[in-house]
């Protein structure tokens, strides 16, 4: 039971994006895209979400291929959240999570119990029912990412992917996003996330995949991938650490101390 | 900053109510002519076989009009609503692929070789010959997987040299004469059609409907972006090429029995959008009916006012149009911002 991903490679206009990269992920399981900006983090996560087809390796889910499993039964396997979230501005915040049910519809079939429930659920969960009738333009931008998150979990897919899903949110709102992310591994959802705040990462993910210019540099808890040497080799930064109530924090502090 | 997702209309009623406004306008459109008629003695006549004169003004002459108006209209309407979907802009109209440029060439063509004076059907031929050409073109400028720019790129290409080719043919006429009727052609009309050319357009206009009221779902899941649409399980490459396919069904035909008549697929969706809640794919029917309305009815208004020779009807829609895209700047403005 896994989406499974080996030995991926991704040429885009000539230049070498991911080499030989592996990737697995697990129902239950939060798994943390990390590494600086251009590592290849997005395309990995597009490889995953069958949105982009690698030039070299393949994509397994529970052992059968993408071509085996078919276009509908994986929109329905994998939910995708895109880095931005583009919503039509005069669209209502139900009709749009409403639109994360399509997989699951036959077409031009009207919404059926299932549905509305799957959208009810989406919208308590992301904390949306006040302004569930409000056009998307009118949220704030906090509003408009928990509506575009609802629009993910309405998929009520096994898997969620979602592309920097903290990117221009509020402390308070990161933190109610992971631990949002967190609730529904618990429930057994297999969940990946591209992160750039390396503490965030470090408490809310089981484990974290590592990567740096399209390679895979570790994989592993957050413990053993960020070791004070990797933060230096691969973002190029030391880092204030310690721990409180048990869990750990990395606070970035400078650049990398010139050596040599 | 209100609230204002719905109006609250079901969809069925909305195109209910669309629906019989075409009807109530072909009726109209039955009724209005040059020649005084006994409308009921006339049909009453045709459906009895009697060919008398009033029966034979209305199945030869005014038949044909409503029908067209109605079916060109909905072609438009609905390509419009396709279009601003497919590229996700509201400035987008069936026009923009260069599928309509280049059925007006091919029709011109026709007009320019002589070809119009030998075969009654020569033009519409000529028309849809230059839109399959077109699409052909165009696909395989595409290749697969093309980009949106790509297509917006394309089309401009063809538009661009579809109405180069034109001004050639216009340019090079025999003599005035024929320009001037090349010209009046360009503007759109529905006056002297005849039930051939409505047999000729109906079964690929029908397909051509089919083919995009099928990615109704595609479409609303496209409004959220195409990883997004990609994701929710919907082929990008597939839905495009159903779009392209089915405007240049139904938009060639129509060009190329009526000649280009604009503003209708530019400003009916934008009318319609809000009362099916900004769900572009519930736009696709509903534009499709709100355009045979306005082309109907502009088609009523050349007859009813009172100038001779009757206007032109691309002429007429673009005079009704364009106010409406001032109201919609003016609204877009306070809106969105």
């Amino acid at each position: 039971m896994a989406i499974t991903a080996s030995e991926i490679s991704v040429m885009l206009g000539g230049r070498p994006v991911l080499q030989q990269v592996d990737a697995q992920i697990s129902p239950g399981e939060v798994l943390g895209l990390i590494g600086p900006n251009g590592a290849g983090k997005t395309t990995l996560l597009r490889v995953l979400a069958a949105l982009l087809t690698p030039d070299q390796g393949r994509v397994d889910h529970d052992g059968a291929s993408l071509r085996e499993l078919g276009r509908g039964s994986l929109a329905r396997r994998v939910a995708f959240l895109a880095q931005g979230g583009e919503a039509p501005a005069s669209l209502s915040v139900e009709a749009l999570v409403g639109l994360g049910r399509l997989p699951h519809r036959r077409p031009f079939a009207r919404a059926g119990e299932a549905d509305r429930r799957a959208v009810a659920r989406a919208l308590t969960l992301c904390d949306a029912t006040g302004f569930a009738a409000r056009a998307v333009g009118t949220l704030s931008g906090g509003e408009r990412h928990r509506v575009l998150l609802a629009r993910a979990l309405a998929v009520e897919a096994p898997y969620l992917l979602a592309d920097e899903p903290l990117a221009g949110l509020d402390p308070q709102h990161q933190l109610d996003t992971l631990q949002l992310l967190r609730r529904i591994s618990g429930e057994g959802t297999g969940v990946v996330v591209v992160l750039h705040d390396l503490t965030l990462a470090a408490r809310f993910c089981d484990r974290l995949l590592l990567l740096d210019r399209g390679q895979r540099i570790a994989d592993g808890s957050p413990v053993e991938v960020l070791d004070d040497n990797r933060l230096a080799e691969v973002f190029g930064i030391h880092a204030l650490r310690g721990s409180h109530a048990g869990e750990p924090f990395i606070l970035p502090w400078g650049r990398k101390l010139a050596r040599s | 900053m209100t609230p204002h997702a719905s109006l609250g209309i079901r969809p069925a009623s909305l195109l209910s109510l669309l629906a019989l406004a075409v009807l109530a306008l072909a009726a109209v459109s039955l009724a209005v002519g040059y020649a005084p008629l006994a409308l009921g003695q006339a049909v009453a006549d045709w459906l009895a076989g009697q060919k008398s004169l009033p029966a034979l003004v209305v199945y030869e002459l005014r038949l044909p009009r409503a029908l067209l108006g109605a079916l060109v209209g909905f072609s438009l309407g609905m390509a419009g609503a396709a279009m601003q979907g497919l590229l996700r802009n509201p400035l987008a109209e069936p026009g923009v692929i260069g599928i309509s440029s280049a059925a007006a060439f091919g029709a011109v063509l026709a007009f320019y070789s002589g070809l119009s004076a030998s075969l009654a059907l020569a033009l519409p031929l000529g028309g849809i010959a230059g839109a399959l050409v077109a699409t052909v073109i165009l696909f395989i400028l595409l290749g697969r997987g093309a980009s949106t720019t790509t297509l917006i790129l394309a089309g401009v290409a063809l538009n661009s040299f579809a109405g180069a080719a034109t001004s050639l043919a216009l340019n090079l006429a025999p003599n005035p004469y024929a320009t001037l009727e090349i010209v009046f052609w360009l503007m759109g009309s529905l006056a002297d059609r005849s039930m051939s050319h409505v047999w000729l357009v109906l079964p690929p206009m029908l397909a051509g409907w089919l083919l995009m009221a099928s990615t109704a779902p595609a479409l609303d899941a496209l409004s959220l972006g195409e990883d997004t649409a990609a994701s929710l399980g919907f082929d990008l490459v597939w839905l495009r090429a159903r779009l392209i396919g089915g405007t240049a069904l139904a938009v060639g035909s129509a060009v190329a029995v009526t000649g280009a008549i604009g503003f209708v697929g530019l400003v009916v969706p934008h009318l319609l959008r809000p009362l099916v809640g900004h769900r572009p794919g519930r736009l696709l029917v509903a534009s499709g009916f709100g355009g045979a309305i306005l082309v109907l009815a502009a088609d009523i208004g050349v007859r009813i006012m009172p100038v001779r020779p009757e206007l032109k009807l691309g002429v007429v829609t673009a005079l009704i149009g364009a106010p409406f895209l001032f109201t919609l700047v003016q609204r877009l403005r306070r809106e969105v911002l």
